[in-house]
């Protein structure tokens, strides 16, 4: 038998961990420790999750969750992005937004929900803009962040060799602070399922959140477990795929 | 290549650069009168805060003279200075080719002539196999070859060089002081050259400017009689090259003294 590159054999071992954690927890509960109504067994959310994503269910509320945040995600990152640029770029620019992130930064965003569904109505709209809002700040920041330390002579070849302002924005601090940018999307990723769901708490019918809740009120806790994984599933394969993304964005960083 | 064709005249008269620090006013540059011929390599030696690479910056345009005036003339000439700058300055998120192009990308060359021009400033550094690396995959002294590939390549009046092969090792500086005359004599560009080595004044150019520090002055102008085309080698092991460094050494010696003085009291 062929033996396992390094790199295989490493990836098998980040395994141990969460498999001696499941089979502990099934193993425990067959042994009677813990009420199984209240905290079902691994094979108990195993069989749920089957018939759920058998039945389609599932698939509907990821599909709408999804969707949720895939749309506020654009519209809070990419002026999040071209206004940091700015910022960088241009004293008034910087002048006028610097004082309303630091008052509007630490605010916690779900506590805009309510003001949303105000103006918003109690669909869609809502929760895609209590997305943008909860992903524009980390991503504004970071990019602010990232163009103002870019070194001072890639400012000045740039100028010596005629760059215009556009060119400076598309060509030169966009690319320089675009590691940072990405630092700034990865948290931006995490903070958008996390109000999104909590939002689907209340006032929906549809999405990861609105399972959990409704599961947790109707006492179903192998859905509401469900719903828990699925979020871990769908958080770890986005992170994969954002880190896949930013390996081919930034080909010049050194590792 | 068209060597009829003479880089750009540049007439410095009265300038002086002043700002304010943390200590107070400073006179980066006071009284400096400088007048370079077309197409001629002149360089500039001077103790650390003298005020070379402040003069440097603003006949770049990166900087503003607070007195004097500069006059340059570069009549048939699109693009008036392109300056190489001491850490490359070659943009990470770019391929070498897309670096080299930059300064024509900016002024909306049209592609295919671009691609042109591209191609033969790198194949006259010898980067061409390396067009589609990125800068952190080069060495030292490649990058600083690309990016004398990118001033070249927008055929300017003159050609500021702020210290380009000073983080280079030994054996690489030689060999590009080697390639950057060659280049330059096929071209004859102005040249103003900063470079902290005397040797590498004498080596490479047709006037050596000595600067005094704080305030930045010329304190002398030496004229290096070396005829051209130069073999750096033979030039470097012949005894009137030593006799003039030597005087040049003693010239500059009181400056660093002086400003050693100054930076110890």
């Amino acid at each position: 038998m062929k033996v396992l590159s390094g790199k295989a054999r490493e990836r098998l071992l980040y395994l141990i961990s969460p498999i001696a954690l499941i089979a502990l927890w099934q193993v425990l509960l067959m042994l009677g420790v813990g009420d199984r109504r209240f905290i079902p067994a691994p094979s108990d959310i195993a069989q749920r999750f089957v018939k759920l994503v058998a039945s389609g269910e599932l698939a509907w509320h990821v599909g709408v969750t999804l969707y949720r945040v895939a749309l506020g995600y654009v519209i809070g990152a990419v002026p999040a992005v071209a206004i940091g640029l700015l910022m960088a770029m241009f004293k008034p620019v910087r002048i006028f937004f610097d004082p309303l992130i630091a008052a509007l930064f630490p605010i916690p965003k779900i506590a805009l929900m309510p003001l949303l569904l105000l103006a918003f109505g109690f669909g869609d709209a809502s929760k895609v803009a209590l997305v943008a809002i909860a992903v524009f700040f980390p991503v504004i920041v970071n990019t602010y962040v990232g163009a103002s330390n870019i070194e001072k002579i890639y400012w000045d070849v740039a100028k010596n060799y005629g760059a215009s302002q556009m060119v400076m924005f598309t060509r030169v601090v966009f690319f320089g602070a675009l590691p940072m940018i990405f630092a700034g999307l990865r948290i931006a990723l995490a903070v958008s399922f996390i109000v999104l769901v909590a939002s689907e708490f209340v006032a929906t019918k549809s999405g990861i959140g609105y399972l959990i809740w409704n599961s947790w009120e109707l006492l179903q806790v192998d859905i509401m477990f469900v719903g828990i994984v699925t979020i871990g599933i769908i958080g770890l394969i986005t992170s994969a795929v954002f880190q896949e993304i930013e390996r081919r964005a930034v080909p010049w960083r050194t590792e | 290549m068209a060597v009829e064709r003479r880089g750009a005249a540049i007439d410095i008269v009265g300038l002086g650069k002043e700002y304010v620090s943390g200590q107070g006013r400073v006179v980066a540059l006071d009284d400096i009168n400088l007048r370079i011929a077309p197409g001629e390599f002149v360089c500039i030696v001077g103790p650390s805060g003298c005020g070379k690479s402040t003069l440097l910056r603003i006949l770049a345009g990166l900087a503003k003279e607070t007195s004097g005036t500069i006059k340059v003339e570069a009549p048939g000439w699109a693009i008036e200075n392109a300056m190489v700058f001491q850490e490359s300055g070659l943009f990470p998120w770019m391929s070498v080719e897309t670096n080299v192009g930059f300064g024509l990308m900016t002024r909306g060359v049209p592609a295919a002539e671009m691609a042109t021009r591209v191609d033969a400033a790198l194949k006259l550094v010898g980067l061409t196999k390396f067009r589609r690396h990125y800068p952190h995959q080069l060495s030292g002294g490649m990058r600083q070859r690309s990016a004398i590939a990118r001033a070249f390549v927008t055929d300017p009046g003159m050609l500021l060089m702020d210290e380009p092969l000073a983080a280079l090792d030994a054996q690489n500086r030689v060999i590009l002081q080697a390639e950057l005359v060659r280049i330059w004599e096929q071209t004859r560009k102005t040249v103003i050259y900063i470079t902290h080595s005397i040797e590498e004044a004498l080596l490479l150019g047709d006037r050596t400017v000595v600067m005094t520090a704080q305030p930045g002055r010329i304190k002398e102008i030496i004229d290096v009689p070396f005829p051209r085309p130069r073999d750096l080698i033979t030039l470097s092991a012949s005894p009137e090259f030593g006799r003039l460094k030597l005087a040049i050494w003693q010239v500059l010696e009181d400056e660093v003294m002086r400003a050693r003085g100054e930076e110890e009291a």
